[in-house]
């Protein structure tokens, strides 16, 4: 207070002060780091992608699949789109007879983007971050990973035959040695791809431009930059007014409208993301198959696909999409809508009405919490939309709609009934790692909970122990047929990723892993400068 | 009151009030439901890698299962040394993070206020030199209906019709450096429907005083009247007007800064709210509350410079 009082009386007029709160207030503003305030100007021969997706940190565990969409980084192993695994900086690997040992050998002739030589030595430091959960290398029982020569070795502890998929994930990518700081922390993203870093914005964007170094062809698109936008009718009218090139992550509201504008084009691709009901199989709501199975029956997918979705193919007809290759099987009958078989199904399993005319199962379960989250927009829509449907065959259900995090509590407290929630099984190109997780002995946080398959153990303990391979595709069939039997979780529609792209741009294609845009495939549909449809000029 | 009285006042308002919200915002983010440290590593890490144990790996690093109290006090602590601790998501310190957004914040709040400082008066003024006319009826009757539309729909109308339809602006982040006309209109718009009623009403209520009527008879045009006697008083209820309505400007800030990916303080108040980023929120919140007292301050540094009875 006395300070207060010593300052009103310094001995100032009006007019000083206010010079005094100018060049204050001039040197106190921070900047704001636009591109414009001097890190890079736009250029008419960059296109713009725009995703929902923030760059909150450098740290590959966090954003490494944002540069790796952008092809800045690149991992050991690629992926096919139909999930096949390919070479990628290592150009073959091997694994020996016993399957505890695999060697990578790399690719001769990488630089990184500072110019440094891609050695087993330098991928190292970038290899052993991805071992720490979540890091997808920390799924497999690895005991240790070293580099000789021009190889990394992989010991494990049991055989792993998904190993090569891992290395596939954005946790593994690779950066050069100079990408770290002292103490490990990522600074920079110095990467091999075609595509190098010119300026990162922080949460909001970064700009590429196409690496002369690379060892393939040149990328006819030489700069591009990726803007992240979190709302989804903001992205979609960037998409309407040309100023976008590439739009990812479009609300199906939008999808209509744009799929009418004749300046945009809508591509899409399904992806191996299924929404689906986690049941308590333990509690005695939901122990009896036939419960499962009823509730299955009591879903009406089609008309959820068509009325919340906007896209009638997504109702889901097993687990896995048709972009699944190996994992979606033809053969199953497929999950269908039948509410009269449904509540014949409840009666047989010992489902009463009760007085209120709702039925229930020896007094525990007249009714039952299904839990879900709004972090996908689509989820509180679908629990309503089930809610109404379930209660057309007598359940009665109480939404409850909370965290995404919610869900995995609920599975380790034992206290989650029923979750609705959306599972991406293309985390990396084989859906066994993640399979192994959600449906093995305890279950997981995103699938099964309190029930197991002594059969389906030991088609998984097959699939992972067989380095050659043989009788996979039998034993992968048979996994699918015990989950659509059982249904432990039970489907409910598929994804789509739908994307719009303007029209001065062609070639473009979309990878159902979301691992890459493919840049390098794209082309100029006509000269950059005179094709600007509607955008800023 | 003298110039110094008036910050002295407004920073040691500043020091409590910052001290204040932060606490708040801290005992709203715990008794939100739901698991922080879930949240935290589904912001790190996507929702597609998050597992219970990502989740005790994130509670364990930020000790996020510390007592309530000891939590508080650390905070108070850490903020007494100047230190406002880093992001749980990003790991980089809070100060670097929302001394970038505050940036761009500051930017789009000044653009928007110059746009409203220009407009808002100007047109009160002509409405008020000629109360009850055509302009006046129609400016009062839109200056009612533009008040009464939310920042978001009002953003959203303006994209559709100059990105859209004129492509003339862009429609959203921060890539040209047009990028500013969009969100600083929408944020202007509620602040200048204000301030045209405002100014109305204090240019007819000087036009019909004593004193302007004197000046009138003793020869004065009407733009001398104005000029000598008239902006000035009418200046002192716009000036003090404005400093109310900061608020609207600041509560602003979060909707237009969320549908335009401006980077500002409310766009990452948004994001940290949904991250559960409890250091970055406290940050962010302080950051606004003293926005919200600098401005303040301006306000009444502009009325003092205006109406010298008041030094």
């Amino acid at each position: 207070m006395r300070a207060m009082i010593d300052l009103c009386r310094l001995p100032l007029d009006l007019r000083q002060w206010m010079v005094f709160i100018a060049i204050g207030a001039v040197l106190l503003l921070p900047a704001c780091r636009t591109r414009t305030s001097g890190t890079h100007s736009p250029a008419k021969d960059e296109i713009l992608v725009v995703g929902p997706w923030e760059i909150p940190s450098l740290d590959p565990l966090s954003s490494g699949s944002q540069f790796m969409r952008m092809q800045v980084t690149e991992t050991l192993v690629d992926a096919a789109g139909d999930g096949t695994v390919l070479p990628g900086l290592a150009e073959k690997w091997s694994t020996s007879s016993d399957g505890l040992e695999w060697r990578f050998e790399l690719r001769l002739g990488v630089r990184f983007h500072d110019g440094s030589p891609l050695t087993a030595v330098s991928a190292m430091p970038s290899l052993k971050r991805a071992l720490v959960e979540p890091g997808s290398l920390a799924l497999a029982p690895v005991e240790r990973m070293e580099a000789s020569g021009n190889e990394i070795i992989v010991r494990l502890k049991q055989p792993f035959s998904p190993l090569p998929a891992l290395f596939a994930h954005s946790s593994t990518q690779i950066l050069a040695p100079s990408s770290f700081g002292p103490n490990g922390e990522v600074r920079s993203i110095v990467g091999t791809g075609p595509y190098r870093v010119v300026s990162i914005a922080r949460p909001q964007s970064f700009t590429v431009e196409a690496f002369n170094g690379w060892r393939g062809d040149p990328p006819t698109i030489r700069h591009a930059t990726y803007l992240s936008i979190s709302r989804a009718e903001t992205r979609a009218l960037m998409a309407e007014s040309g100023q976008a090139d590439l739009v990812f992550g479009l609300d199906p509201a939008s999808l209509s409208r744009l799929r009418a504008n004749p300046h945009v084009r809508v591509e899409a691709v399904s992806i191996p993301r299924t929404i689906a009901l986690k049941l308590n199989s333990g509690m005695p709501c939901f122990q009896d198959v036939r419960t499962r199975r009823a509730i299955s029956l009591a879903i009406d997918r089609a008309r959820i696909a068509r009325a919340i979705l906007r896209d009638p193919e997504m109702a889901a007809t097993q687990l896995f999409p048709p972009t699944l290759d190996g994992w979606h099987n033809p053969h199953l009958a497929p999950l269908a809508t039948d509410p009269t078989q449904a509540r014949m199904l409840l009666a047989d399993a010992g489902w009463r009405k009760t007085s209120k005319g709702m039925l229930d199962l020896g007094g525990a379960c007249s009714s039952m919490e299904l839990l879900t989250f709004v972090d996908r927009p689509e989820l509180p829509l679908l629990s309503s939309v089930i809610q109404e449907q379930l209660r057309q065959v007598g359940l009665h259900i109480e939404v409850n709609i909370g965290n995404s995090g919610d869900i995995p509590l609920g599975h380790r407290a034992g206290t989650l009934m029923i979750g609705l929630m959306a599972r991406n099984y293309g985390i990396v190109p084989t859906p066994l790692v993640t399979l192994i997780g959600d449906f093995g002995e305890h279950g997981g946080d995103w699938g099964a909970m309190n029930w197991h398959s002594p059969e389906l153990a030991s088609l998984f303990d097959a699939l992972i122990f067989s380095p050659d391979g043989s009788g996979q595709a039998a034993a992968r069939e048979r996994v699918t047929e015990v989950l659509q039997s059982e249904l432990p979780v039970i489907p409910i529609a598929w994804y789509r990723q739908t994307v719009t792209v303007g029209q001065r741009i062609s070639g473009v294609s979309l990878d159902p892993f979301e691992r890459t845009y493919r840049l390098i495939q794209i082309r100029w549909a006509s000269s950059p400068l005179t094709a600007r449809i509607g955008g800023i000029q | 009151m003298t110039v110094a009285c008036i910050i002295a006042r407004r920073l040691v308002q500043a020091v409590l009030v910052s001290l204040l919200v932060s606490t708040l915002s801290f005992f709203m983010m715990r008794a939100l439901p739901g698991d922080a440290a879930m949240r935290v590593a589904a912001a790190r890490y996507g929702h597609d890698l998050v597992t219970a144990r990502a989740a005790d790996a994130v509670r364990a690093e930020l000790k996020l299962d510390q007592p309530v109290a000891i939590a508080l006090l650390s905070w108070w602590r850490n903020v007494l040394r100047l230190d406002l601790g880093t992001s749980a998501v990003t790991a980089a310190p809070v100060v670097d993070e929302v001394s970038h957004q505050l940036g761009c914040t500051i930017r789009l709040a000044l653009a928007s206020m110059g746009i409203a400082l220009v407009a808002g008066p100007l047109i009160g003024l002509l409405c008020g030199l000629w109360p009850g006319g055509a302009f006046d009826q129609i400016w009062r009757a839109l200056a009612a209906a533009i008040r009464a539309v939310p920042p978001f729909i009002l953003g959203l109308l303006l994209i559709v019709a100059f990105s859209v339809e004129m492509a003339a602006l862009p429609a959203a982040g921060t890539l040209d450096s047009t990028s500013l006309i969009l969100p600083a209109i929408t944020l202007a718009v509620g602040l200048t429907a204000g301030l045209i009623r405002v100014a109305r009403d204090a240019l007819k209520s000087v036009t019909e005083s004593g004193y302007f009527a004197f000046a009138r008879t003793k020869g004065l045009s009407l733009g001398q009247a104005l000029v000598r006697h008239g902006l000035r008083n009418a200046a002192v209820p716009v000036t003090a007007y404005v400093g109310v309505q900061l608020a609207f400007l600041i509560e602003g800030v979060v909707a237009v800064e969320t549908l335009f990916a401006w980077p500002g303080i409310g766009h990452a108040l948004v994001h940290a709210i949904y991250a559960r980023d409890v250091p970055m929120i406290q940050g962010t919140v302080m950051a606004m509350a003293l926005l919200f007292i600098a401005l303040s301050a301006l306000a009444d540094l502009a009325i003092l410079a205006i109406d010298p009875r008041r030094r």
